[in-house]
């Protein structure tokens, strides 16, 4: 153990679907302000691990704990209140509504007062330093030329920077991104990258990252870890991790 | 031994309907993507038209059977198809049932129209002379009917089985139903699929309709009930067979009709079993299984995953009104507001007022709609249900409390949200379809069972609901009882146009349009949606009670289920996402019936059937007719405004105009739209 | 020089009053490779789907083989040879793997060929052959895109479309889905590739397109894209902050 607990503690957890084992046995351990990154073959297991962590689904076994508390009962709602934010490899917006509404529903979930009375006595409105916040957040992840478009109007790589900004809108303690360079083009996930590592360093977010990008992932991320087949085959510096040998047989291929 | 065959042989014959509604149900679903329940309103159009060739016009059976169920049965079919269920895209599942909620109004409703109205004298059949027994087993008589019912039945799921085995059919067909686009780029042609699909399922339900004719009254339309059991029967086999297997749903349904014929049999008649728990059943028995097969959960999970390329649905026309209009409309509206309030008390005809002051009661009373369906995106079926929980508790507190009506109203609103929220409770778990049919058993529950009672709705002077009076002051005049009315409207409306702004329309807003990443947020699904059925039904209870004060004495069948249909279907048609939307179609339903009055008897249904094509509309405009047009004349005035302003330079705002140009991701300006 | 197996001329598209192309024109000659720049955002997939009838253009012409296909829907289009692997979920999460491929190869191959389409397409993605049950839309985002993709290596088209042809696939896979692409080529097909992995479609590709803001904003030889991407899309941002 470090000289302090970690943020996301993730024990043994292990999942299948009928006959597949989807997750075996894996452990994770995100530490306050950290960022990890996971990547491994398709159908290694990220994204179900991802599903597991924020309550989406319910692992077989194993348990999961965050700022030292366990949450593995807590539906996904609560879970996100604790400061756990993610994005979606399948992309999933609110197809009506505009980017600007986006941020601002996030922005209203954070704050947690979906009290009907409010919205009855029309305290209900935006606020002043809500729309600053949305503002700053739009700017952020350079959606303000586009924030008044409904989403449905809009490219898959814009839609992802829109999840972004939504997750980020809740200021998480930690933000797990599946994917998100898919849709942007190289500058772009630079640019991408760029703004990861800033939210990471300069509002201490911890974060998760899945992203078959190498250069990506190689940018933003402290320490990675390999899964295959649902098994963790590998941990450390991504460096370490893709001098493995395993590792470069079953998903770097000659690409290394 | 012998008993319990004696019963349960009979019950095969029976439990084929069921069987022949359910598999055409699923078998519906799976080629179109549909849940059509007006799939009996089809089958008693092919039966209706069988029964007057073979009847009245003396065609043989063949040939009747000919006309009505190889070319009417399937024209009809390529008819919806053509010009309802093609345009209706893939991912709306609301647009869908509200389309074939639309087609079980209007079908029953246009035939006498059409055809005038009938009485039957004998009842033509098929195949099999029904009033011939054949032979017996064991000690039950078999007529003809019984054999042509379970041979056509058994034969019928036979073929469909192979079809989809032995072809391609069935693969192609759902892949068409996920997405019409994709299956293109596989070089389907999913246009013709779909109608084929539809001929095909069209086709099914005018046999069952042809093959019921001899076998009961099941699709009478002066029977309304059996009609009922049939559709609560389907769609329960539909369901124990997730919507997915036509041989399960096959079983089902005859062992839903064998089941019920032994029960029959085996409770001690007039015992509180058979007539409170044995009425009851049949929606116990739905419900249980929507809620309780872990299968139906994935039914509509599959989106189109090319919903891409469609362009985003329009923006609210209030959002593209030209900042110049916002003035005058504001003092138009309240100056017609004043003048409406002086006419009615003045110069307004009598008649013409208890009119106007029912389109306001129904106005309270849709806003409830526009509340869960307009705001939540789901589809509640029992709004009638909830209004008659409040004019009942009002009714029944003014009787034996002498409460006064306002309060009563009140008292029910709140009971009636108490039911909203029961409700929300258990349907927390699913939402579209389910939930659907969740409240739809729940409607029909009310209606047959809980609106019965004598402590209820039943009795048969029905339930006096007074008019309300303050104090001193009374409203028991139309033209008072209006002015209150309205005052209550508008009440109601600021308060969900309050929510609608607020957060938890923002929170609604997120669900609907993905409920995963509204729980991402931290949003709490349970929670929102029991906040939004309770002041739903609470709107709901609040008109009803309104309603009967208005309308006098009331009994359960003001409230039957049917109207709760109808009733979705005029806001819907109107416009379900506006306050508006719901104030318009109040106002249309009341009016539109009063001018039908004057009408020949004959078309008394042309209401029902006005709305019904009306929600056709919707699958082409889902934000409304009132909506559309409101925005296409918001956008003809701002052309105006535009061109004045090109005239004359350097007054007013600048154009709109040529924003598409510069940025490609901006919406062109509203000139463009109306160009496009 | 060969005849152009697909010429887009002046094509220009919106969605509703959403304007996304303006005059595009490209050139893809038989048996070629091109491929298809632009930033997020740049009309990459509106110009896809313009040219394979999913989006109706609002002007301009497509012609495939000197035959105007402009307007004709997406299905005819299809089954004169053109495949389109759009962006995102390219299939049909309701069937299985197994379904979803047989849906495509029947209509390419007849019945009888299915089998063996099958298995080329399970020896060109081994995993898919270990799911041929599994509901695809349980499969995990690149199981997904690798099902997309068989669909079309296994049963070569005339002329591939492919959208953002390597998203989600791990880099290993990448490899194979250049091979095989490399494979369809030698055996025909055209190509019109849009990828994140500029390098890579570069070296596939005799012509490069770099599309701006729903135009053509430069064309030309693979080795000058790098350049001009740098100058016109730099600018680009630099005009923005
Ligand atoms: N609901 C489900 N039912 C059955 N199998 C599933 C389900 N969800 C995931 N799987 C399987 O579990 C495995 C892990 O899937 P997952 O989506 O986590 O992979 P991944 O690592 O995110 O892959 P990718 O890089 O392709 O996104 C896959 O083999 C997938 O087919
Ligand atoms: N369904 C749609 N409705 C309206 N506008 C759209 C839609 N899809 C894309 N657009 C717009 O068209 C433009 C081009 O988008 P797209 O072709 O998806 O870009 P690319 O694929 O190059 O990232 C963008 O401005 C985008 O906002
Ligand atoms: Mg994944
Ligand atoms: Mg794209």
């Amino acid at each position: 153990m470090g000289d302090h607990a970690p943020l996301l503690d993730a024990r043994s957890i292990s999942i299948h679907f009928g006959g597949l084992r989807a997750l075996a046995e894996v452990s994770v351990q995100v530490y306050e302000g950290e960022s990890l990154g996971i990547v491994g073959p398709n159908g290694a297991g990220k994204t179900t691990l991802f599903n597991c962590l924020c309550g989406q689904l319910r692992p077989d076994n194993g348990s999961v704990s965050f700022a030292g508390r366990p949450i593995d009962g807590l539906p996904s709602y609560r879970r996100a209140r604790l400061g756990i934010a993610r994005t979606f490899q399948r992309i999933e917006v609110f197809p009506e509504m505009t980017v600007f509404e986006h941020l601002m529903v996030a922005e209203r979930a954070r704050r947690g007062d979906g009290r009907l009375w409010k919205d009855l006595l029309n305290l209900g409105r935006p606020r002043r330093d809500e729309l600053e916040n949305v503002e700053e957040m739009l700017s952020l992840v350079g959606l303000s030329d586009v924030a008044m478009t409904p989403v449905a109007a809009l490219s898959l790589g814009h839609c992802r920077l829109v999840e972004l900004g939504r997750a980020l809108m809740l200021q998480p303690r930690l933000l797990m991104a599946d994917e998100p360079s898919s849709g942007l083009d190289t500058r772009e996930t630079q640019v991408l990258g760029d703004l990861l590592r800033y939210v990471q360093r300069e509002r201490s977010v911890a974060m998760i990252l899945v992203e078959h990008d190498l250069d990506m992932v190689a940018r933003v991320v402290d320490r990675a870890m390999v899964l295959d087949f649902g098994e963790m085959v590998a941990e450390g510096t991504l460096r370490e991790v893709m001098a493995n040998p395993e590792v470069r047989r079953a998903y770097l291929g000659r690409g290394a | 031994m012998s008993s319990f065959l004696d019963y349960a042989i009979p019950g095969i014959p029976y439990g084929c309907g069921f069987a022949l509604l359910a598999v055409g149900l699923v078998l519906t679903f799976r080629a179109t993507g549909v849940f059509n329940l007006a799939f009996g309103a089809q089958a008693f159009l092919s039966a209706f038209v069988f029964d007057l060739l073979n009847q009245y016009a003396h065609w043989d059976q063949p040939a009747s059977f000919a006309l009505a169920v190889l070319v009417v049965a399937p024209g009809l079919g390529l008819a919806l198809d053509r010009f309802l269920f093609r345009h209706i895209p893939t991912a709306s599942s609301t647009a869908k049932v509200v389309s074939s909620l639309g087609l079980l109004v209007a079908i029953p409703e246009m035939i006498p129209i059409i055809f005038g109205g009938r009485t039957r004298h004998r009842i033509g059949y098929l195949w099999l002379s029904p009033n011939l027994v054949y032979f017996h087993l064991g000690s039950t008589p078999v007529n003809g009917a019984d054999i042509a019912t379970t041979v056509i039945t058994l034969g019928v799921v036979a073929a469909l089985l192979a079809m989809f085995r032995w072809s391609a059919a069935g693969v192609t067909m759902r892949a068409v139903v996920e997405s019409r686009r994709l299956s293109q780029l596989e070089g389907v042609n999913a246009s013709r699929v779909a109608a084929g699909a539809w001929a095909l399922s069209s086709t099914l339900a005018g046999l069952s309709g042809v093959l019921l004719l001899s076998q009961s009254n099941s699709i009478d339309p002066t029977n309304p009930l059996a009609f009922t059991t049939l559709l609560v029967a389907g769609i329960t086999a539909a369901a124990l067979a997730s919507m997915e297997s036509i041989s399960v749903a096959l079983l089902g349904g005859i062992g839903l009709g064998v089941l019920e014929n032994v029960l029959v049999k085996y409770l001690p008649p007039g015992s509180v079993l058979a007539t409170g728990f044995l009425p009851s059943l049949p929606f116990a028995v739905l419900v249980i299984v929507l809620l309780a097969n872990p299968r139906l959960r994935h039914i509509e999970q599959s989106s189109d995953p090319m919903a891409s390329v469609d362009p985003p649905p329009p923006p609210p026309a209030v959002s593209t009104r030209d900042p110049r209009l916002a003035a005058p409309m504001k003092w138009g509206f309240r100056i017609l507001m004043v003048a409406f309030v002086a006419s009615v008390l003045t110069w307004v005809p009598g008649n013409w007022v208890f009119v106007l002051a029912q389109g306001i009661v129904f106005s309270v009373i849709f806003l409830s709609v526009t509340m869960i369906t307009g705001m939540s995106g789901q589809l509640s079926l029992c709004q009638a249900t909830f209004a008659g929980i409040g004019a009942f508790t009002a009714g029944r507190l003014a009787e034996h409390l002498g409460l006064s009506v306002l309060a009563g109203a009140l008292v029910g609103g709140l009971l009636a949200a108490l039911v909203g929220i029961v409700l929300a409770v258990v349907v927390s778990r699913v939402s579209g379809l389910l939930l659907t049919l969740v409240t739809l058993a729940f409607a029909i529950f009310a209606d047959n069972v809980l609106f019965q009672f004598s402590w209820s709705g039943g009795g048969i002077t029905g339930v006096d609901v007074p008019r309300p009076a303050i104090g001193p002051l009374s409203f028991a005049s139309d033209r008072y009882f209006l002015v209150l009315a309205l005052v209550i409207l508008a009440f109601c409306m600021l308060l969900v146009v309050l929510v609608q702004r607020g957060t938890v329309g923002r929170y609604l807003a997120a669900m609907r349009g993905s409920p995963g990443a509204a729980a991402s947020l931290g949003i709490n699904l349970t929670s929102t949606k029991v906040v939004v059925f309770a002041m739903s039904a609470g709107l709901a209870g609040i008109g009803g009670a309104l309603y009967g004060s208005a309308e006098g004495p009331i009994a359960s069948t003001d409230f039957s289920y049917v109207l709760s249909l109808v009733w979705v279907v005029v806001v819907i048609t109107t416009g379900a996402t506006t306050v508006e939307g719901a104030v318009q179609a109040g106002m249309a339903f009341a009016v539109l019936a009063q001018v039908l009055s004057y009408l020949p008897s004959r078309l008394d249904g042309l209401e029902f059937v006005m709305f019904a094509f009306g929600a056709l509309t919707y699958a082409k405009h889902p934000e409304g007719i009132v909506e559309y047009q409101k925005a296409r004349w918001l956008a003809r005035v701002s052309r105006l405004l535009a061109a004045w302003d090109a005239r004359h330079p350097g007054s007013g705002q600048p154009s709109l105009a040529g924003s598409g140009e510069t940025a490609s991701a901006a919406p062109a300006g509203s000139v463009e739209l109306s160009n496009g | 020089m060969s005849p152009a197996l697909l010429e887009a001329d002046g094509l220009c598209a919106s969605y509703g009053s959403y304007r996304a192309l303006f005059g595009v024109s490209l050139e893809v000659p038989e048996g070629s490779a091109v491929a298809l720049l632009g930033s997020n955002g740049a009309g990459k997939s509106t110009f896809a789907r313009v040219l394979t009838g999913l989006v109706p253009a609002s002007s301009g012409s497509v012609r495939l083989d000197g035959h105007d296909v402009t307007g004709m829907p997406a299905w005819r289009i299809a089954r004169m040879g053109v495949a389109h692997v759009p962006e995102g979920r390219g299939i049909f999460s309701s069937l299985s793997v197994e379904e979803n491929l047989s849906l495509s190869f029947r209509r390419r191959m007849g019945r009888g060929g299915i089998g063996e389409a099958l298995d080329k397409a399970y020896a060109g993605f081994p995993i898919l052959a270990e799911r041929r049950r599994q509901q695809a839309g349980t499969l995990s985002g690149g199981q997904q895109r690798m099902l997309s993709l068989a669909k079309v290596l296994a049963v070569p088209p005339r002329l591939l479309v492919a959208d953002e042809l390597s998203l989600g696939l791990a880099p290993v896979v990448v490899d194979a889905v250049y091979d095989g692409l490399a494979e369809i080529r030698r055996a025909g097909t055209a190509l019109l590739v849009v990828e994140q992995h500029i390098d890579r479609a570069l070296a596939l590709a005799e012509h490069a397109v770099l599309l701006a803001k729903g135009e053509v904003a430069w064309q030309g030889p693979p080795s000058g894209a790098a350049e001009a991407m740098e100058r016109i899309l730099g600018s680009g941002r630099a005009e923005r902050t």
